[in-house]
């Protein structure tokens, strides 16, 4: 645990990427591969299943600092982070625990919590903290409550990973797709150097995700060498048909098995040794259902007739990684796109995500602002010349989606963040005019200037009206420009609409709490897009 | 026997306010920084200590009296004594005595050993008026020699690396403190931020040992500053002058960087954990030091400790003088 403790100061002191760069290599170099493997584990965002519920870290952290449970509260609300407030609260500890290895700590000491009864788990999580110290006992209270960030991200770790082994980042990417598992020799075959055969049959490839394009095409170059097609509001999934089984990936890397039969079953059709890239969408009828729809589907491993038909969903395929068996994503798009509609020849149950016909950029202005009615949400460009490129690379797949939604609402409760934002109120709920109430609506947390943020938090400190635990209410007095990108009914929420990716745009200084808009004024976007 | 007001807190039977914001007549001040010292006053009354850097703080426009610590004055109908608080050079806490009893009041104070000020010093009182800017029991100050250590280190580091050592840290008090722990033990003289410049100057007059200083305006133009600690304040921070120190390594001085948010927030590389007010564990060792039968916190979020020290039996209540600022100013 020292060695991870050391490495996660190494990180957590510096913003330069080189510095952090040769501190994971360091790390990944020096320490017992089964470490490796966990840090591996948890610095790319995976974390434990929760084993102990944050109620009972408070009682146990309360019965180790003999503090009263609302001092504690009130602790956590100054820092922001339970594992950090635990931590600060507790008396030092020994540091006995130290020599423990990452992953002696978490195969013998975490994961066993699962089978003990509530006074064994709090016993061994109380002495735990008797024996952890420093950063040690801070990580330790982190991987009980979840994950955490240090600032690195899992491209960076691949990078790290890369130099040690000596192979090309992208091969380190590919073997860290899939049913990777944190152990000594799944480690040990990721720093392996590059080998035919070193891949599981189920392994997808990484994503290539789309740029936002921020001003339009016309910089783009001649509009001949590029494909224009929707973006579709869905799921993005990796679609593996190899040795005569069938996969399914979801963008998040979950293996999406038995969730969607129709889909599996339609790609029975395809040869073998065939991956594709796409999107699953609710469709029905040549156009795709709202995304609500598709929600009904996400959730459920094995859908039941009755869900098939009411929220029925199509795989719209736009690349092949994979032809005869091989490695297809250092050919060009025009002619990956050839094996595509060679497959989809044979599968007619997949669908094909076809290009928007253009010759001019500006023809793609007209096609951008019909995609609301579309139910899409925007355009993706594609170089025709390009690879299929690994993760966020810029400049061969761009995004151009369509405005958002803008309403002004109203701040009234505010709770503090997390993570960076530690201890300030950054998180906040908006509300609009209903009668003469306000009704909350949206919740957001992004789009303020760190000097907004600050001055909005003295403010909310200086205007509370009650407490509800963390979440307190304000006067209601500033407004807020807020963006979303879809809008729909929800009996869960008092308004009745539930908004999709609400953001702050701006602060709106200029407007007063009579300015603001209407529940109505929302309703009525609902109106609009259901009638499509 | 006091009561808020003007940002400070005013005792009428003596007709003296201990730390206003705003002018008045008479006023004692427990420390030279700016939310307890203002310019304006008719009349001030500090600690002999505290008396050069508060005249070069508020200057030299107001009628000074030293005091010395432990010697009792009279002020009205009462009696006052000021005693080292800890804090900065010439901090004092204010002992009130009269008919109605007598008071204790704090500016800002430590308990820590600090080799630029006297020791703080207890006294018995019915009522303690204790600042609580760190009113939680999340803060809890390592020891100074460790913080040192680690300062030296990563000092150290950036030598090895010929990068500038940026430390932030308050320009009255926490630099002085700094270079006077550093005292001995620095390798190379240390560069000031120019707000820091005077002040210290001040400390030295006093007799106070301090590391070996240069202001960074004295600089030769294009000298680089490798492996060199800069001392700035906080404001200093994101401002152009930063231009000066290329790739360097930034580090802040304070209690509140016992919380990594701040430090992450603020961008720092490096939090030290090292501060001139006292600790939770400090603020409850002293309400039970100064046997006072009721607690008064002041100057910071003291309902925590207020309501903590309620559950142990002491009679305790949050005050805010701050919001005598707002009441009385006109509309
Ligand atoms: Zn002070
Ligand atoms: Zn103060």
């Amino acid at each position: 645990m020292k060695a991870f403790a050391e490495l996660f100061d190494r990180l957590d002191r510096t913003t330069a990427t080189n510095a952090k760069l040769a501190a994971l290599v360091d790390y990944f170099r020096s320490v017992e591969p089964a470490d490796a493997a966990w840090a591996v584990n948890f610095l790319t965002g995976k974390r434990l299943k929760r084993l102990v519920n944050t109620r009972e870290l408070r009682e146990w952290t309360a019965l180790a600092t003999g503090l009263p449970a609302w001092l504690i509260e009130d602790s956590y609300e100054q820092v922001g982070d339970l594992a950090e407030t635990m931590h600060l609260l507790l008396p030092p500890g020994s540091g006995r625990a130290s020599a423990l290895g990452l992953a002696g700590l978490v195969e013998n000491r975490i994961t066993p919590l699962r089978d003990l009864d509530d006074e064994a788990r709090r016993d061994a999580v109380m002495r735990l903290w008797q024996e952890l110290d420093g950063s040690e006992r801070f990580l330790f209270n982190k991987l009980l409550t979840g994950g955490f960030r240090v600032g690195v991200s899992k491209r960076l770790v691949t990078r790290a990973l890369a130099e040690v082994a000596g192979v090309d980042s992208t091969l380190i990417a590919h073997r860290l797709m899939g049913r990777w598992q944190p152990t000594a020799r799944a480690f040990q075959a990721l720093i392996a150097p590059a080998s035919e055969d070193d891949l599981d049959t189920a392994t997808p490839y990484p994503f290539f995700l789309a740029s936002p394009l921020e001003e339009g095409p016309g910089s783009l170059g001649d509009p001949a060498d590029w494909q224009a097609e929707w973006k579709w509001d869905g799921i993005r999934a990796q679609l593996i048909r190899r040795g005569g089984q069938t996969w399914i990936w979801s963008r998040g890397e979950e293996l999406m098995e038995g969730r969607f039969p129709e889909i599996e079953a339609a790609a029975e059709a395809l040869p073998d040794g065939v991956v594709l890239d796409g999107e699953i969408l609710a469709w029905r009828d040549d156009r795709p259902l709202p995304f609500a729809v598709l929600q009904k589907r996400i959730g459920r491993k094995k859908p039941g007739a009755a869900t098939l038909a009411k929220a029925p969903v199509a795989f719209l395929a736009y690349d092949c990684l994979e032809w005869n068996g091989q490695d297809a994503r250092e050919t060009p798009l025009f002619q990956r796109l050839q094996h595509l509609d060679q497959a989809l020849a044979a599968a007619a149950g997949l669908l094909r995500s076809a290009a928007v016909d253009f010759q001019r950029w500006t023809e793609l202005d007209t096609c951008r602002e019909g995609s609301r009615e579309r139910g899409v949400e925007g355009l993706m460009l594609k170089r025709l010349s390009s690879p299929y490129r690994v993760g966020r690379t810029r400049g061969d797949w761009w995004k151009w989606k369509v405005e958002p939604f803008t309403f002004d609402g109203v701040l009234i409760y505010a709770q503090p963040g997390h993570g960076r934002r530690s201890g300030l109120f950054t998180d906040y709920t908006f509300a609009v005019h209903a009668g003469d109430e306000l009704v909350p609506v949206a919740k957001a947390y992004s789009g303020l200037t760190q000097d907004e943020i600050d001055r909005l938090d003295r403010w909310i400190r200086n205007h509370t009206r009650e407490r509800f635990g963390p979440v307190r209410s304000v006067d209601p007095v500033h407004v807020f420009e807020l963006a979303f990108e879809g809008i729909q009914s929800s009996p869960r929420h008092k308004s009745g609409i539930a908004l999709r990716f609400p953001r702050i745009h701006r602060w709106r200084e200029d407007l007063s709490v009579g300015d603001a808009d209407r529940l109505e004024d929302l309703k009525r976007l609902l109106d609009t897009r259901q009638r499509q | 026997m006091l009561r808020p007001d003007a940002g400070g807190l005013y005792c009428a039977a003596g007709d003296f306010w201990i730390d206003p914001l705003k002018p008045v007549p008479r006023a004692v001040i427990t420390h030279a920084h700016a939310d307890h010292a203002r310019s304006g006053a008719g009349e001030y009354f500090t600690a002999r200590e505290g008396l050069p850097v508060l005249a070069h703080r508020v200057g030299d426009g107001g009628d000074f009296n030293a005091v010395d610590y432990g010697q009792p004055f009279e002020l009205g109908e009462t009696r006052v004594t000021l005693f080292p608080a800890g804090h900065i050079l010439g901090s004092a806490t204010v002992r009130v005595e009269s008919e109605h009893g007598t008071w204790g009041v704090s500016g800002d104070f430590k308990r820590a050993p600090d080799p630029t000020c006297a020791l703080f010093q207890p006294f018995d009182c019915d009522v303690w008026m204790t600042e609580c800017t760190f009113g939680l029991p999340v803060y809890r100050w390592p020891a100074t020699e460790q913080v040192v250590g680690e300062v030296l280190d990563w000092w150290q580091d950036c030598i090895d690396a010929g990068r500038p050592a940026v430390l932030f840290c308050y320009a009255l008090g926490k630099a002085q403190r700094l270079l006077a722990e550093l005292a001995d033990r620095a390798p190379r003289p240390i560069w000031l931020h120019g707000a820091m410049q005077p002040l210290t100057e001040c400390y030295r007059e006093q007799g106070i040992l301090m590391a070996d200083t240069q202001t960074v305006s004295e600089a030769g133009k294009g000298y680089k500053f490798s492996g060199d600690l800069v001392l700035a304040p906080p404001s200093a921070a994101g401002s152009p002058w930063m231009r000066r120190f290329p790739r360097h390594s930034s580090g802040f001085v304070s209690g509140w960087m016992r919380i990594r948010g701040n430090r992450r927030r603020r961008g720092y590389d490096r939090g030290f954990v090292m501060s001139d007010h006292a600790d939770w564990p400090d603020l409850i060792r002293t309400v039970t030091d100064m046997q006072a039968e009721r607690v008064i916190t002041i100057h910071g979020s003291g309902e925590a400790l207020a309501g903590y020290l309620r559950e142990q039996g002491i009679a305790a209540e949050s005050w805010n003088l701050r919001a005598t600022l707002s009441r009385s100013e006109p509309a």
